[in-house]
């Protein structure tokens, strides 16, 4: 486990981030993954407690200590194996997730939580490095066949685990690149698309098929999925946005956020996109502090905003959180992370009052 | 009628019955019979008395008795009043007949008796009715009072003499005994020969110790001659009479226990074929079944010692077989000779040792003699006088001598021999016996001629054979990942277990979902109060492992000249040269052994209703290869594949050990087992346990090479050692000291496997909740081995996940859930009832996951619901509350001062734990002020508010093995004083606080030296019997009357008789302990795997005690994973008055489970001592209010549901309580709780909950008087002078005294001399225990066992009378255990004292004129000056304090255990330079001297004028015993003094 006074030794170190003046320049990431040595030092903070919060904090229930250890340990191939044990896309997660296991980590109740995340981020990182992630193909074939309709990252972890057991695995995905709103919805400076195009690469290479431009219920039916293969997964996400019935609403210029995200991705990615909104040398008012909230932040501030401000429901988080703890249950992430020097956040405002 | 034991009922077993004692003898040395004798014998039984026990009844004792020689003159005149004419004396017999009380049964008996005489061609003279006076007997005792005859017989003309008549007249009691067993009367069980001999007999019954003489009118007879008698007076831990269970027995009576019963009963059974007896004949079919199951430890003794007599060993022979000395550990036992040694280990082959705490005295009639198991554990006394008289017994003053005619005061030592022949006329000495038998033959020539040593045998080359994946074949055999990271990693890296801490929250085997190894099925029972356990560190030299695989000899074969051959070797862990050497014993041993391996596996394709046939082809198959001359055979799955399946290594081979002892082979071939399954402790204990001679765990070094990946060397080495350690461990927590007899001992019992899978494979073993049986069993294999050999992604590159250690999603099930922990803290930190009810729920509402047999059960209605209001208040209910015993030590100051806080305000308990109590702490807290007001801010790190009214005063103060911190003020500053016997966690172990923990206050609350590590012994040293537990309790009654004493036991079976005999030994209260409480640190093994859960062992005690009747009288508290108000009603329901609750509690202050209490790295400032992490503590004492009063809550709507207003209704009302209905499940289909659910059928007036008290007879005190006199003292400072005779029934003097200075004056107490008392004679035991400052006693005389325990201060002197003529430093003045846990004071002994003087000695200062074994042993401070010659094992674990050492002969360095101490020369005062840092700051040789001058002043000591004398020879021949830990710390305080200067 770690080291056993690692936690008392060693403070929290957060991944470097590139200079905002060169971050803002284009859509690369800007977060750095943690130096070898760094990651050990963030490993030893790990208590490896007798009940891993972190481990139920955490959505897929990765087996954060056991891998803490293992980087501690520098025993990085141990650790990606660990990973991919319960994580199908560690480079996904890695980059992009809000990081519940670190709001349940124990050393959170009065310390700050180990940084587990990049962690993640930096077994990944090496093990792609070394060419640890190489295609699994199955030693024996099952015959059956699984569609599974979206390519989303639920879709295509499905579509792996599948296909390594055996069977010949379809996905079927509405647009022309797989990866559902991972691809579509997340700005490239948080998350490379590069990424997605690996795995793609790897699982073909373990037998899945991908079917872009398919739009089941449209140019595929129903019933020749049920009629041509043994199962059928549906992994369609959830794209409908969350309206704001307040006054004003209908005015212009009012959008989505993933009306504005999207089409951005899309350019990135190297498509042209007719009549993209753009923020360019506008006022921008965000509406919601969270994840989404943030990309949009960040990429008005690559549009070349004039200025841009963002509401936020919940309260201003206090300087030092008071952490009398109630386990991983009713506390969010604050994530207010993409935020750089031009944005204005007003917190403890919500819209539908104002 | 029966014997008067109840049947086996619910989990009460007669089978668990206990006993220990008091025993005796008194002999003319040159045989000159005298009635004086019989009457000294009485006499002693009379001055014993107060160790044996009564039951619920005060006339119910639990029996005792008297065997004399044959007294012929009185026979002769009794058997001529009937007309019949006595052959010459020793060519008759006479025969005690205990017989049944109906006529019917009794001629049946008779008639069978005259019929086998008869027919053994002997002639029977006639009957004689034993006259007797049952008029003051107990009623209970009466009821079962069998009628008496004795038998006289004549010697037949078949019979060349008198030693051929007793071997036939053994030969006949034999076949009666079978006879009459096989009539199944319904009232045999009242018959019983006590004695059938031509040289003795035997009068023993029922009877307290003084009535023997009386209900027994023979015994007055002035013709009632004898040249020795041997008495023993029984402390039985049930009360229920058994006139057949009192001793003697036929030739020994016993003091003691015997651990390995069990084992040594299936050893002389496996025997069976193989012996034979060129003495005996065809007698010796005769005596088959030789010993009876059901016969207390003693009595089977006794047989197995009457078979080796018959065959033709003389009886010190005989002894020495039963009960060798340690003689395997040539390290540890520097000063045995070769001789010896080599007799003892050609001996061991023969027999394996009936082990366990010993004090047999034995006689055949011509010689007695007595001895003493390796460890001393029993105390045996003796003297002679000028007139032939030798008289010994459990303590001395029981049968007293004029001083001027004695001439020799000294004690049976460990494993040694007091033997008198009185046909010879003389005492031979221990030296003598065991010399002129260890050179009767030539054994050494025989053991070299005969030995393979495995270490010593070619090597072979092994080739690495799995046919499937390493991976596959861990996960085939149950691996997980824990096994690698958890059980594995550590034994590889540091060569032992690893620890662990905070109990076990998961679910037990049986109801678990995940796939069980049979292993896991079975836990380890352990020692307590009826044996202690052995420390195997600091006691090593009377371990050993080693272990003789193949066939034993002939254990009768007294005349061998050309003894078979043997193959030993150091420990019972093969690796793989070692197994493939035995695989090819043959031609390594040029054909002496043959060795064939036997395969585990079978084919998949015979599913799981396979397994049966497959073990019993393995069975037959054993057999058959023994009788075609195989003598070593391998049971070995190594053949395991994808095809094949591995039986249970455990099941395979106990059934193959207990087929071969049915048929008699077992003895003739060896059993070794070679299993993938065997990875960690508690796997290797139970296939020793079940049989194996030695097990080679393939899978672990083939695992081992693939985590070290390289040379395996070294990590073998480590994996071995760590087994071997563990092995000890296991053992020595039963108090077992050799592997040998541990093997095949079955000292486990059985949860969740159902009878007739135990009575097929595991034959003896006790299970109670029934079960899962051999189709589950071969089910849990099979999914096993089809998940590692199947495509299950999750298992495809990695081992289970485990979760039993520590909680893992995909793992096992545990209690403490992140989501049971969030809503407990919120609850309990908010006051939300509603949110506590969430919890309760999850903890309550297993019915998805069940994790404990009380998950289980159903609550059943009393009566129509009552309305909430009329139920019991919650105020009264928290009452009943009380938290665990967790030193401020293992917890912070903060943590354990808020529990204090908390029970304190609800009215409940607090527990200090093992480590003392701050006395700033007793005071009750005036004013609104805070925790570091009241403490010390500098020692408080967060500090908490306290309220007027307040205290930290810890209610129940512990009392533990080490004894830290226990002082007369500590023990009246008590509402109640516990004992802790056992713990949950680890019983039958102890433990130690490493030195970096021992902060300067922790240091200052325990006396000893900061850095100074502290070792807490696995027994208490003045406890290895239930009649030394009377005696701690009788003290701590003392040094506290107001104080309810405690004993705390855990759960396993047997624990019933055990509460039974601690009730008798009249503790006021007792706790049974779940096996899954514990908060401190202990191997992972003892967490997991001994102990039973506490609703067996609370069901268990219930039910025992409410038939002993002895409920009423003492309260029972019940702790182990006490959570919710559901928790407590079954608590209550199964008979508990009160309730201990430690995790929950912590849980409230802020514990998460990190279950890292042992690294001191507890994030939330809760089992911490740095300072650092101390300041995160965010505990308050009004969470932890609130969480008691939502229990008592839960409970209140609980009971007003059952409708029950009160609480003492429910308890003990286990009807109330069902199995829960309707619970689908393969694994729990089989359980059956009825025995836990049994309620004793007693009449009305039983009480099922307490509502009496003890009697601890403390009137009649000599104390009282010494109050009286020393009031003007007490009262107003002034000295007193008393002058007072004192006998050994006085027992623990001056501590009631004590305890008046130190409630009055606290630990500082008087000044010094302020009372002064002297007194003449033997002292009882405890003398001047827990003895005050400003107390001084000089007793002319002689002291028993435990002088100056707890000594806080005063000044204890004894020294001979001037009439006695021996010199007195060859003589002993006090008996063993002499200071133990003293912590300032000083004492004065002008003699020897016996073993373990000195022992956790903490600040106290002695001088002594010499001192048996294990002197000084684990003493952390204090200043001891030994005279004379000292024992072995000097100085183990010893970490403080410095011992002074005349070493006379220069032999001290064997002597002496070296591990953490170094020798030193007395260096001349005039070289110390003032003002450094030394023992007392001042130069060894000032020190000494003062003392030594100090004990000339008080003693007058000849011996110590004489070194006075000669004082510069004397000083160089001085060695200074110097604890390496203490000088470090010195070292390290000069060096931070010289930084600060």
């Amino acid at each position: 486990m770690g080291k056993v006074t690692g936690f008392m030794e060693f403070e929290r170190l957060s991944e470097a981030n590139l200079p905002v003046t060169d971050r803002v320049k284009n859509y690369k990431e800007f977060v750095l993954h943690l130096t070898d040595d760094q990651a050990k030092v963030q490993g030893a903070r790990c208590m490896d407690c007798g009940i891993p919060f972190c481990t139920t904090g955490c959505p897929v229930n990765n087996i954060i200590p056991d891998w803490n250890d293992l980087v501690y340990q520098q025993d990085w191939k141990g650790a990606i194996d660990v990973l991919h044990s319960t994580n199908n896309f560690p480079e996904f997660t890695g980059r992009i997730c809000p990081a519940p296991c670190e709001a349940a980590c124990t050393l959170n109740i009065n310390d700050d939580a180990v940084g587990i995340k990049s962690i993640e981020h930096a077994i990944i990182d090496k093990a792609w490095e070394n060419n640890w992630v190489v295609p699994q193909p199955p030693a024996h074939k099952t015959g059956k066949k699984i569609a599974i309709v979206g390519s989303g990252p639920a879709g295509m972890a499905a579509a792996q685990q599948l296909a390594r057991a055996g069977h010949n695995v379809v996905v079927f995905e509405k647009e022309t690149r797989v990866g559902g709103l991972l691809r579509y919805g997340i700005p490239d400076f948080k998350f490379e698309k590069s990424h997605i195009d690996r795995r793609v690469e790897q699982m073909e290479a373990e037998g899945v098929e991908f079917r872009v431009n398919h739009i089941v219920g449209e140019n595929v039916s129903a019933e020749d999925l049920s009629k041509d293969f043994d199962a059928v997964i549906l992994a369609g996400g959830a794209e409908n946005p969350r309206d704001l019935p307040v006054t004003g609403r209908e005015l212009e210029g009012v959008h989505f956020a993933m009306d504005f995200l999207r089409p951005q991705n899309k350019v990135v990615a190297g498509d042209t996109v007719p009549n993209q909104i753009m923020a360019t040398n506008k006022h921008v008012v965000v509406i919601g502090g969270g994840d989404t909230g943030s990309d949009c932040v960040g990429t008005s501030n690559r549009h070349g905003a004039v200025s841009i401000t963002q509401f936020e429901v919940m309260p201003q988080p206090p300087e030092k959180e008071d952490k009398i703890w109630y386990g991983q249950t009713g506390r969010l992430s604050s994530a207010l992370q993409a935020h750089t020097k031009k944005a204005v956040t007003v917190t403890g405002r919500s819209p539908r009052k104002n | 009628m029966g014997s008067g034991m109840p049947e086996q009922q619910g989990l009460y077993s007669p089978s668990n019955e206990r006993d220990a004692c008091g025993l005796g003898f008194v002999a003319h040395i040159k045989g000159k019979k005298s009635h004086q004798i019989v009457q000294q014998g009485l006499q002693i039984l009379a001055n014993l008395t107060h160790r044996g026990a009564t039951g619920y009844d005060p006339k119910l004792g639990d029996g005792a008795g008297i065997l004399i020689q044959m007294p012929d003159a009185f026979m002769r005149k009794e058997a001529t009043k009937l007309g019949i004419n006595l052959p010459a004396v020793g060519s008759y017999a006479c025969g005690t007949a205990f017989l049944p009380q109906t006529k019917n049964g009794r001629e049946a008996c008779e008639s069978i008796v005259a019929r086998i005489i008869h027919e053994e061609a002997q002639t029977l003279l006639g009957w004689r009715d034993v006259p007797r006076d049952n008029s003051n007997i107990a009623q209970a005792a009466k009821d079962v009072e069998p009628v008496m005859r004795q038998v006289l017989i004549g010697r037949g003309e078949n019979v060349a003499d008198q030693n051929t008549f007793e071997r036939k007249l053994f030969v006949i009691r034999k076949r009666i005994e079978h006879e009459v067993r096989a009539l199944k009367l319904e009232d045999s069980a009242q018959f019983y020969f006590p004695s059938l001999s031509s040289k003795t007999i035997i009068y023993k019954g029922m009877l307290l110790a003084n009535e023997v003489g009386i209900y027994y009118k023979d015994l007055q007879d002035e013709d009632m001659v004898s040249a020795l008698a041997l008495v023993h007076q029984r402390f039985s831990t049930n009360t229920f009479p058994a006139w057949d269970l009192a001793h003697p027995f036929r030739m020994i009576a016993h003091n003691g226990e015997i651990n390995t019963v069990q084992g040594n009963i299936n050893w002389m059974a496996a025997r069976h074929e193989s012996m034979r007896s060129a003495l005996m004949g065809e007698d010796l079919e005769k005596l088959w079944p030789l010993i009876v199951e059901g016969q207390s430890d003693s009595a089977a003794f006794d047989n197995a010692l009457e078979l080796l007599v018959a065959g033709g060993y003389s009886l010190p022979h005989a002894m020495m077989m039963l009960i060798p000395e340690a003689w395997s550990n040539e390290s540890a036992n520097k000063l045995m000779d070769d001789d010896r040694r080599a007799f003892y280990e050609y001996h061991a082959a023969l027999m394996e040792p009936w082990d366990g705490p010993a004090a047999v005295a034995f006689t055949d009639g011509t010689t007695i003699g007595a001895t003493l198991d390796r460890n001393g554990l029993r105390p045996a006394r003796y003297l002679l006088t000028d007139d032939d008289h030798v008289m010994m017994a459990s303590e001395m003053g029981v049968l007293t001598f004029p001083e001027e005619k004695i001439i020799k005061k000294w004690r049976l030592q460990p494993g040694k021999m007091l033997l008198i022949n009185l046909e010879e006329g003389r005492i031979i000495d221990d030296a003598e016996i065991k010399k002129s038998l260890a050179e009767a033959k030539p054994y050494k020539a025989w053991i070299e001629k005969t030995r393979y040593s495995l270490a010593d045998l070619p090597k072979i080359d092994v080739q690495s054979s799995m046919a499937s994946s390493l991976l596959d074949t861990q996960q085939a055999f149950g691996y997980t990942q824990e096994d690698v990271k958890f059980v594995m990693q550590p034994m590889i890296a540091n060569g032992e277990e690893a620890s662990g801490s905070m109990g076990n929250d998961s679910a037990l085997s049986v109801l678990s979902n995940k796939p069980k190894i049979i292993y896991n099925y079975f836990k380890q029972l352990f020692a307590q109060v009826t044996n202690p356990p052995i420390d195997p560190i600091r006691e090593e030299l009377v371990m050993s492992l080693v272990t003789f695989i193949g066939p034993k000899p002939n254990l009768l074969a007294i005349d061998e000249t050309n003894p078979p051959m043997r193959l030993e070797a150091s420990q019972p862990v093969l690796t793989l040269v070692e197994l493939e050497q035995l695989r090819a014993i043959d031609t390594l041993t040029e054909n002496q052994y043959r060795a064939l391996t036997l395969d585990m596996t079978y084919p998949v394709s015979e599913g799981t209703t396979g397994m049966g046939a497959a073990v019993e082809a393995i069975c037959i198959a054993a057999s058959k290869a023994v009788r075609d001359g195989y003598n070593l055979l391998i049971l070995s799955d190594r053949a395991i594949s994808k095809d094949r399946l591995a039986i249970p290594a455990l099941l395979a081979t106990s059934a193959t050990h207990q087929s071969l002892v049915r048929a008699g082979l077992r003895t003739s071939a060896g059993l070794v087992v070679d299993t993938g399954s065997a990875r960690e402790v508690h796997h290797f204990a139970l296939l020793g346990g079940y049989g194996a001679e030695a097990v080679c765990p393939w899978l672990a070094f083939q695992t081992i090479a693939d985590m070290v990946k390289g040379d395996t060397y070294e990590a073998n080495k480590n994996f071995i050692k760590a087994i071997s350690k563990g092995l000890h461990k296991v053992m020595s927590k039963m108090g077992i000291s050799t592997y040998q007899s541990y093997c095949g001992a079955q000292i486990f019992e059985a949860i969740g496997l159902n009878t007739p899978f135990i009575q097929k494979y595991f034959t003896g073993t006790a299970t109670h909740i029934e079960g899962i049986g051999l189709e589950e069993v071969s089910t849990e294999s099979f999914n096993l081995h089809k998940a590692a050999f199947g495509d299950d992604p999750v298992l495809a590159n990695a081992l289970d996940a485990g979760g039993e250690y520590a909680y893992r999603i995909r793992g096992e099930e545990h209690m403490w859930t992140p989501d049971s922990i969030a809503k407990l803290q919120h609850a309990t930190r908010t006051g939300e009832a509603s949110t506590y009810k969430e919890y309760a729920k999850l903890i309550n509402d297993q019915s998805l996951r069940h994790m404990t047999l009380r998950s289980l059960f159903e609550i059943k209605s009393s009566g129509a619901p009552v309305p909430l209001a009329e139920v019991e208040s919650a105020k009264g209910i928290v009452k009943r509350f009380a938290t665990g015993a967790m030193s401020l030590g293992s917890i912070s100051t903060e943590a354990h001062a808020t529990l204090a806080i908390a029970m304190n305000r609800i009215g409940g308990k607090s527990n200090t734990g093992e480590g003392g109590e701050d006395p700033k702490r007793f005071i009750p807290v005036a004013k609104a002020s805070s925790m570091a007001e009241v403490i010390g801010a500098s020692l408080i790190e967060r500090d908490i508010p306290l309220q007027a009214g307040d205290s930290m005063r810890s209610k129940i103060k512990q009392v533990a093995s080490g004894r830290f911190g226990v002082t007369a003020e500590y023990l009246a500053n008590a509402d109640q004083i516990q004992i802790k016997m056992a713990q949950g966690a680890k019983p039958g172990e102890g433990g130690q606080l490493p030195g970096h923990k021992v902060s300067p206050y922790i240091a200052q609350l325990r006396f000893s030296v900061p850095g100074v590590g502290l070792i807490s012994p696995p027994p208490h040293h003045d406890i290895y019997s239930i009649e030394d537990l009377a005696q701690l309790i009788h003290d701590l009654k003392n040094a506290n009357p107001k104080a309810d004493i405690s004993v705390k036991l855990v759960s396993e079976t047997g624990i019933g008789t055990v509460a039974a005999g601690v009730a008798k030994a009249k503790s006021d209260h007792i706790v049974v302990a779940g096996h899954d409480g514990g908060t401190g640190a202990s191997p992972i093994s003892s967490i997991k795997h001994a102990g039973t859960p506490w609703e067996l062992g609370l069901a268990e005690t219930q039910q025992t005690l409410v038939l002993n009747q002895l409920r009423g009288r003492i309260k029972l508290q019940v702790d182990g994973q006490m959570k919710t108000g559901r928790d407590v009603l079954i608590g209550a329901l199964l008979g508990a008055d009160e309730f201990g609750f430690a995790t929950a509690p912590l849980v409230v202050e802020g514990c998460i489970m990190m279950r890292k209490c042992h690294l001191n790295t507890c994030p939330v400032g809760v089992a911490t001592q740095d300072p650092e992490l101390r300041k995160r503590f965010t505990g308050q004492p009004e969470h932890v209010v609130n969480y008691f009063f939502f229990i008592a809550e839960e409970v209140r709507e609980l009971m007003a549901e059952m409708g029950i207003r009160k609480f003492n209704d429910l308890i003990g009302r286990a009807d109330l309580l069902d199995m829960q209905k309707g619970i689908d499940h393969w694994k729990l289909a089989g359980l059956d709780f009825s025995k836990i659910f049994h309620q004793p059928k007693v009449d009305q007036s039983v009480s099922l909950f307490n509502n009496d008290v003890q009697d601890h007879g403390l009137k009649n005190a000599l104390d009282n008087q010494v109050i009286v006199l020393a009031k003007p003292a007490l009262e107003k400072g002034e000295k007193v002078i008393i002058d007072l005779p004192i006998t050994n029934t006085n027992r623990t003097f001056g501590t009631m005294l004590s305890n008046q200075v130190a409630t009055i004056y606290g630990n500082a107490g008087l000044p010094d001399d302020t009372i002064s008392i002297k007194l003449k004679g033997t002292a009882g035991q405890s003398f001047a225990a827990f003895l005050a400052h400003g107390i001084s006693i000089e007793l002319t005389g002689e002291g028993n066992d435990y002088v100056g325990k707890g000594l806080c201060g005063g000044r204890i002197v004894i020294k001979p009378p001037v009439a006695f003529r021996g010199v007195a430093h060859e003589n002993v003045i006090a008996g063993n255990t002499v200071m133990f846990g003293a912590t300032t004071g000083e004492s004065y002994f002008r003699g020897v004292a016996g073993e373990r003087f000195c022992v956790r000695n903490s600040g106290a200062s002695a001088v002594v004129e010499g001192v048996g074994n294990h002197g000084c042993e684990y003493m952390t401070g204090g200043t001891v000056v030994v005279l004379g010659q000292t024992g072995l094992n000097f100085a183990a674990g010893m970490s403080g304090g410095v011992a002074y050492v005349f070493d006379e002969d220069g032999m001290f360095n064997k002597r002496c255990n070296m591990t953490m101490v170094s020798l030193e020369k007395v260096a001349v005062a005039s070289t110390f330079t003032p003002g450094s840092i030394n023992h007392l700051n001042q130069a060894d040789e000032t020190t000494l001297l003062a003392l030594i001058d100090k004990h000339i002043a008080y003693t007058g000591s000849e011996r110590a004028q004489a070194l006075r004398a000669d004082w510069e020879n004397a000083r160089s021949k001085f060695i200074k015993v110097m604890p390496n830990e203490y000088k470090r710390a010195l070292n390290e305080l000069a060096a931070a003094k010289k930084e600060a200067a």
